[in-house]
């Protein structure tokens, strides 16, 4: 929307204006997350900037709440717990969920809508309803504060992603591909693995990506259904919140944002990959 | 298709069997159309093996505990599960405060109750229903055991020696006459062997049997029972105490009307009372009846999250559009670029982005330090910006805008440039043809913007729960208190149920306006 050159000075004045505000909405969208990554090397405990960070005086910063963060067994403990629930969640849902993607492509499938309903439904329910619901049921089962109890309810949260990600890259793929490398004499088993996997990665990838930030950064379900030994970083970020807030949180969430950016990078480069395999160059 | 003929041509060797008119048949003999369907079952068979492990996790670990919520949400086993003889004795007994009989089980299953510490559950259970429950039964539980009713095992046990024999009682409660003769003797000394067993770890036939057992026989003997294997005793003699006496001796409570009417009202084992509970509204003996002026909070609770959520919805929409509209008609390598300052907040954790706007909120954070510098505000005067209502406006907005602008976006590349070029060249002023032309094409990605937004905020927690103090929270946070703190998880249950159906009918919605199918991530 370029403007014309004979654009009226009152058109210029909007055309001006319109960025002008779309500039704000966008600051209001990125500054947030702006601010809190040089407050996390403020030298003090304090949550706003120091007249010596203002001044660009090296003694205002200091990397105290990394240090913290990084060896503090508060966080250390939940970090490590994150990282051991993620993955294996992450594992469950894309295996079971790629799988179900591949069934769900296939030309007939009976009651297809009533069960593409129910794969999606974790992600339409509110967290706190799937939450109470599997407290409820996972203390009458005995899961309900245990690691696999945790496990099993975050790769129920992140199998929707999965779905919709690898259904979204098998919609366009050529059938004749694997009709070809089964009449080359290649059963099923094999011509998933060498013809139908490697086109849909893009997919596979990036709702894995999907499943595990959804694990990582889930803290609704895992209040209620972990105990204290599944204590997850979100966690123990939002009882720094709620109790007594201290600086370090803000260096927590300096490294997650990040991770966010490296996930980010990692997503934008496999959409161009599975754009550029499908012949779909971005103009 | 049905029927292939050969026609024309001389018949060769290999059409030397006799042509007939039939189905068409597959490379191994069976019909065609047979066969298809076999290769159209197999398919389907393969499609659904597929499908079946995950659709059983989902099963197993989503939809049975959403199942299990719903269930909570009516089931009331508690009354009828812990008072059995109660029930079945007061649903013989209309009025007010019942007579005797009702005391009579009411001792027996409380003493029962109170050796498996069940009566303070219980307590807490009818507390919700009606104030004071709990330290009733907390108070009589306790004084339950020191009731006068060891007159019988005495008076019982002078009259016949026999009747201290544990031993002796075994052998007596196992003869089928004996138990047909006395129910209520059967009935409380299996409870009373039971729990002998259960809860103490001893063998019944070795202990001292317990009071109520002995005021148990009382009842049955007095009433005329003539057991046959029993020594005759005449009780017409013996000293009595009434149990109706004794509980409301100990708690005038037990005399009036109201524990009963709650009693009654909750002894039926699937109850709407959690429902009524979660409408502000409450079961009395005479109907249905709003709750006291204090303890309404939900329907107001439900209308300010309703209030909440759209306001958070229309500021994303105002916010959104020009975005969405900017970056829909950039062109496409500086569309990316700013894409990235809409998709990082979405990918950044919902922890960092509340913890950011606590931080920037703080009557000491940067936004009011700002202010004060640039002098818009005195130091004394500074903002409240959180723990209210303001705050989890602002922040929920920032979180929930890019669910707003990524569907918008993806409508608006979909208009044709050319319609609003058309509109101008046929003599529409800009804002004309933004407002005839434009807009009511960008309406569909209003809409599904607009549901997605509203679906996620009107469920949210997290950020509710820490930026939102008193005056912010949503729905959701009443029913993690329930579960978490007052442990009322019925109508946490009830609360839950409720605002999944809203959901729900939103979704239902959603999916008609834009289709499931349609739901992009990331953009």
């Amino acid at each position: 929307m370029a403007l014309p050159i004979y654009a009226s000075t009152g058109q210029r004045l909007w055309h001006y204006a319109f960025r002008i505000i779309c500039g704000l909405i966008l600051f209001y969208l990125i500054a947030p997350l702006l601010v809190i990554i040089p407050l996390s090397f403020n030298a003090q405990d304090f949550f706003t900037f120091t007249p010596e960070m203002l001044r660009l005086d090296p003694a205002g910063y200091s990397l105290e709440h990394y240090r913290d963060f990084f060896t503090n067994p508060d966080w250390q403990g939940p970090l490590w717990n994150s990282l051991a629930i993620a993955p294996v969640a992450t594992l469950i849902a894309v295996a079971l969920g790629t799988l179900a993607a591949v069934g769900l492509s296939q030309a007939h499938v009976p009651f297809k809508g009533a069960i593409m309903a129910i794969l999606i439904s974790p992600m339409i329910v509110p967290l706190i309803i799937s939450a109470a619901g599997m407290y409820f049921f996972y203390s009458r089962i005995g899961l309900q504060g245990t690691y696999w109890g945790v496990v099993l309810a975050h790769a129920a949260l992140g199998i929707p992603f999965v779905i919709i990600t690898v259904t979204a890259t098998l919609v366009g793929f050529d059938k004749s591909l694997t009709r070809a490398a089964a009449s080359l004499g290649a059963g099923p088993a094999r011509t998933f693995r060498k013809v139908q996997m490697p086109l849909i990665l893009p997919g596979v990838v990036s709702g894995a990506l999907f499943a595990f930030i959804t694990s990582f950064d889930e803290v609704v379900v895992v209040l209620f259904m972990g105990a204290a030994g599944q204590k997850t970083l979100p966690w123990q970020m939002f009882i720094g919140l709620r109790e007594q807030i201290s600086p370090t949180i803000l260096a927590a969430a300096t490294v997650l944002i990040a991770l966010s950016v490296l996930l980010l990078g990692t997503l934008e480069l496999l959409r161009r990959r599975s754009e550029r395999l499908r012949g779909l160059t971005p103009v | 298709m049905a029927d292939a003929t050969i026609s024309g041509g001389m018949p060769t060797g290999r059409e030397a069997r006799p042509v007939t008119s039939g189905p068409m048949l597959a490379a191994d003999g069976t019909p065609l159309r047979a066969s298809l369907a076999r290769s159209l079952r197999r398919q389907k068979l393969r499609a659904l093996l597929l499908i079946a492990p995950l659709l059983l996790f989902i099963l197993v670990t989503f939809v049975l505990p959403i199942g299990d919520m719903l269930l909570r949400s009516v089931q009331n086993g508690i009354v009828a599960d812990t008072l059995p003889r109660t029930v079945a004795a007061l649903s013989q007994d209309a009025s007010e405060v019942p007579g005797e009989p009702v005391f009579d089980a009411l001792y027996t299953d409380l003493v029962i109750a109170e050796e498996y510490k069940r009566h303070t559950q219980l307590g807490t259970r009818l507390n919700y229903e009606s104030g004071g429950a709990s330290s009733l039964f907390r108070g009589t539980g306790r004084a339950v055991g020191r009731f006068e009713t060891s007159i019988y095992a005495d008076q019982l046990r002078d009259a016949d020696p026999a009747f201290d024999d544990s031993a002796q009682w075994a052998a007596w409660m196992a003869d089928p006459g004996n138990r047909d003769a006395l129910p209520q003797t059967a009935d409380a000394y299996d409870a009373w062997a039971t729990l002998t067993t259960e809860v103490h770890g001893d063998d019944p036939a070795e202990e001292d049997v317990g009071d109520f057992v002995y005021a148990a026989l009382y009842r049955d003997l007095a009433a005329g029972s003539r057991p046959p294997a029993m020594p005759a005793v005449d009780v017409s003699g013996f000293e009595t105490v009434t149990a109706k006496e004794l509980f409301i001796d100990d708690d005038d409570a037990w005399g009036e009307p109201a524990i009963w009417n709650t009693l009654r009202a909750f002894a039926p084992r699937v109850t709407p009372g959690y429902y009524l509970n979660a409408v502000d509204l409450q079961m009395t003996p005479d109907g249905i009846a709003p709750r006291a002026e204090g303890d309404r909070i939900y329907v107001q609770l439900f209308i300010r999250t309703m209030v909440m959520s759209m306001l958070i919805t229309a500021s994303c929409i105002l916010l959104g559009y020009p975005v969405a509209y900017l970056l829909a008609s950039l062109p496409m390598r500086s569309a990316n670029l700013l894409m990235i300052l809409v998709l990082l907040p979405f990918w950044t954790s919902l922890l960092v982005r509340t913890s950011a706007w606590k931080v920037l909120l703080q009557q000491q954070g940067v936004i009011n330090d700002l202010l004060v510098w640039v002098g818009v505000i005195g130091n004394d005067g500074r903002l409240v910006m959180i723990n209210n209502q303001t705050g989890t406006i602002i922040a929920m907005t920032h979180i929930l805008l890019p669910f707003m602008i990524l569907p918008l976006y993806s409508v608006m590349k979909g208009i044709p440039p050319s319609f609003v070029r058309a509109a101008k060249s046929l003599g529409a002023n800009d804002w004309t043809a933004f407002w005839r032309v434009y807009f009511p094409q960008s309406v569909p990605g209003i809409g599904a913007g607009s549901i997605l937004v509203f679906i996620l905020s009107i469920g949210y927690y997290i950020t509710p729960e820490l930026v939102g103090g008193t005056k912010g929270v949503f729905i959701s946070n009443r029913i993690a208190y329930h579960i978490s703190d007052s442990l009322n998880w019925g109508l946490a249950a009830a609360l839950g149920t409720i605002l999944l159906a809203m959901v729900l009918l939103l979704y239902w919605a959603y999916d008609k306006l834009v289709g499931i199918d349609n739901v992009k991530l990331g953009g």
